[in-house]
């Protein structure tokens, strides 16, 4: 379905951005997908060989632009131009805003929002030029549905949303999709942090009555990034089990 | 028709899907050519990448003619 597309996949090494990176892959998308560290990336290049997709992880802090750029270059030497943007990369620094600190608030909106502002102007002008491509960032329910203690994470999330739309209005005449997908209360690292009574007041809130699982939320980017999703574009895709409805 | 005339008038016409032909010195790229916001913008793109130069937002602002173009381009090619 995605035979010989080049997908740059940030936040790779776990949770929800490697799956992405293998449901992409799956699909037989060459898969490029990033870490902050050199370990991380080796552990992607690690899955993705092991699972036999093209492509390799790669280390990168998506808050530095020099390196963003370094990135682009070296997959666009050694694979071609990327035609599917998968903004995943994201920190949590969870603490009421009574007690959050400016360095909690710049971190989160640095990595989760300005990193889909760097990453997606790094690629578009290869998509504007082929006249297709797809830009997918992973936002979340938090986003649209407030959370205390998450007022940064929240705000970040809420922006990308923003952020799409806005890019969706100005790719559209280029063949370019832009979209989100809002991922609800998924099992993953991030949220095993949570306290157990957190966790059931959450359950108790989902209709489907379970958490979600990665792979829920790689099948819908991976939907987003295929030919059918074509004429989708601005929107957002809540996979939440119905905790939340837009 | 002067070398950088010659390749402008080509990018142009290329960026813009517009007939050679009617690609003169006195058109303007949005009023006679057709173009978009987003067309200029990846007309000075295009224009940055064949004179290898870099054209300042605003300067490109100032270009909406085929001979501002030619002219930017000749006063300021290295």
């Amino acid at each position: 379905m995605l035979q010989d597309q080049i997908a740059l996949v940030t936040g790779a090494s776990r949770g929800i951005g490697a799956a992405i990176a293998q449901a992409l892959g799956r699909n037989g998308a060459v898969v490029i997908g990033t870490a902050t560290s050199e370990a991380g990336a080796e552990q992607i290049t690690q899955a993705l060989q092991a699972a036999g997709i093209k492509g390799q992880g790669l280390a990168l802090d998506v808050n530095n632009t020099e390196q963003i750029d370094a990135v682009i270059d070296q997959i666009a030497k050694s694979y071609g131009d990327i035609g599917i943007l998968v903004n995943n990369a994201g920190i949590t620094r969870d603490t009421l805003l009574m007690r959050m600190k400016e360095d909690d608030w710049d971190a989160v909106i640095s990595t989760n929002l300005s990193s889909v502002y760097r990453l997606s102007q790094a690629v578009m002008r290869p998509m504007m030029k082929a006249r297709q491509g797809r830009i997918i960032s992973i936002s979340s329910i938090v986003g649209h549905t407030g959370n205390a203690g998450q007022v940064n994470y929240a705000a970040a999330k809420a922006g990308v949303s923003g952020f799409t739309k806005s890019l969706a209005a100005e790719l559209g005449s280029r063949g370019v999709t832009v979209n989100c997908v809002a991922p609800g209360f998924i099992d993953t690292d991030m949220t095993r942090e949570l306290p157990e009574k957190v966790r059931d007041d959450l359950l108790a809130k989902i209709p489907l009555g379970k958490l979600g699982h990665v792979d829920d939320i790689a099948a819908a980017v991976v939907f987003l990034a295929s030919p059918s999703a074509a004429y989708i574009t601005g929107e957002t895709l809540h996979v939440n089990g119905g905790m939340y409805m837009a | 028709m002067s070398d950088i005339e010659q390749r402008v008038k080509k990018i142009v016409s290329e960026q813009l899907g517009a007939n050679e032909a009617d690609v003169k010195n006195e058109s303007s790229f949005v009023d006679d050519l057709g173009a978009d916001s987003l067309d200029t913008v990846e007309l000075v793109m295009a224009l940055e990448e064949e004179f290898d130069c870099e054209i300042p937002d605003e300067e490109a602002e100032k270009i909406t003619t085929v001979q501002q173009a030619i002219d930017y381009v000749s006063a300021n090619l290295k």
